[in-house]
């Protein structure tokens, strides 16, 4: 009878323990969905006429900014310091990517035509 | 319809008494050209449809050369989807010079994207020219990706730092200058302390008789500085001209002809011969201007230039590849 009850007490101590643990589990699973959410949306920037636009854009930390040329002539997408980004000539419909990984107010301009200036907020 | 040049500026020449003339402006930014000389101390200028006309003794001059410019070897869009061929029109009118040219000058944007086969292009076109010796300075175009490493390799022997260096022919001094390294955001074209201390030096020695050609990429005067059509650092380079009498300074990089006198010094800047671009302010931006196909060749030339020992100035004349 006592072993009874003692096996009694273990299942029901076992059973609440697996009940928790897969409430644990699913709310994980839950919580995990919720940041497994569709990445962030690249942050499109085009060149055109000798302008970068929007010529100011502000985007969070880890996101992925991408520049197109439109124009009939080669341009470069490189920051002011020289050192976070500094793409080669990107021709006509040539793309250049970068993901902002610290935040910060990122300068940056054309270095074949050095007037086109613009920049990267990252927050 | 192209401008028709524009008559009769006043240009000063006069530091040693020389009787003054106007003169018809050298180019509008399409169309025919002027031929400008001083001979006799009296500045004399014919239009280029009277210059068959000519006699030699008129036009020889004992220094000869010719400026090309802006050949975007690789470029092909719809402005101009053929720039070999318009390179090559241009080289077949250097050769059909009535002087042949003792050498040429190229002020740079040889190549569209400083691509290896782009400069090879130019390289084997320019072998179908009568002048054998072409002297060149670096575009911005000349120096993508590499830091003008390659720009260097080909056309660097003897010369300094990015690409800058002197020669002299005929009693002439001739001075390549390199403004397009080291571009800081918002600024224009660059000459830099390393090449400004050098120019100084270079010319230092020279007799104020000397006549001077500078040539350099993007002009040396501030042609239309929103479009980022001049250079920073210009004005010290041609403080060390001043004591000079005759200087001349040839530039490419906004694709049309363009003069400007200033005291002892005359400007011009080249057509392309690859494609035309808009005139300062008549478009959003200095990109390649399209135009209809059958005027093409009339806003894309070359420049003839001729020097008479003893004279003032350089005769330029500019001619289209019609």
């Amino acid at each position: 009878m006592r072993l009874m009850k003692r096996t009694s007490w273990i299942l029901g101590i076992v059973a609440i323990a697996i009940l928790i643990a897969a409430a644990a589990g699913r709310s994980k699973n839950f919580s995990s969905a919720a940041t497994e959410e569709k990445p962030a949306a690249e942050t499109a920037i085009k060149i055109d006429n000798f302008t970068f636009s929007p010529v100011t854009v502000t985007v969070p930390v880890g996101s992925t900014v991408r520049w197109t040329n439109h124009d009939d002539i080669p341009h470069t997408v490189v920051s002011d310091d020289k050192n976070s980004f500094k793409s080669k000539a990107l021709d006509t419909d040539d793309s250049f990517s970068y993901t902002f990984t610290k935040p910060g107010t990122y300068l940056y301009f054309c270095s074949i035509h050095p007037k086109m200036t613009a920049k990267v907020v990252v927050k | 319809m192209p401008d028709k040049p524009k008559d009769e500026i006043v240009h000063d020449h006069n530091h040693d008494g020389i009787d003054r003339r106007g003169f018809l402006k050298c180019m509008a930014w399409a169309g025919t050209g002027a031929f400008c000389v001083m001979q006799g101390g009296v500045l004399k200028s014919y239009s280029l449809s009277a210059l068959a006309g000519l006699t030699k003794k008129q036009t020889h001059g004992e220094l000869s050369f010719v400026q090309i410019s802006d050949s975007h070897m690789g470029f092909n869009k719809p402005a101009n989807t053929d720039v070999a061929g318009t390179l090559k029109a241009a080289i077949d009118k250097i050769n059909s010079l009535p002087t042949q040219p003792g050498f040429i000058l190229h002020t740079g944007d040889i190549t569209h994207l400083s691509k290896p086969e782009e400069f090879d292009g130019v390289d084997q076109l320019l072998k179908s020219a009568s002048a054998k010796d072409v002297f060149y300075v670096p575009g911005e175009h000349d120096v993508l990706g590499d830091d003008g490493k390659q720009f260097l390799e080909r056309y660097g022997k003897n010369t300094k730092g990015s690409g800058w260096y002197s020669f002299d022919q005929k009693g002439v001094h001739f001075i390549g200058l390199v403004n397009v390294m080291n571009l800081k955001a918002g600024g224009l074209g660059n000459l830099g302390a390393e090449q400004l201390e050098w120019m100084e030096k270079d010319v230092k020695h020279l007799s104020k008789s000397t006549p001077i050609v500078v040539f350099a990429h993007i002009p040396l005067w501030s042609v239309y500085p929103e479009w980022g059509w001049g250079t920073d650092d210009s004005a010290q380079a041609l403080s060390y001209l001043k004591r000079f009498g005759s200087v001349t300074v040839l530039n490419g990089h906004i694709h049309q002809t363009m003069q400007k006198v200033e005291g002892n010094i005359t400007f011009h800047t080249a057509a392309s011969t690859a494609f035309p671009q808009p005139k300062p302010g008549a478009a959003p931006s200095p990109g390649p201007m399209k135009v209809p196909a059958e005027q093409l060749r009339s806003v894309l030339g070359i420049r003839d230039v001729n020097y008479v020992q003893g004279q003032h100035a350089l005769a330029v004349v500019d001619s289209s590849l019609e």
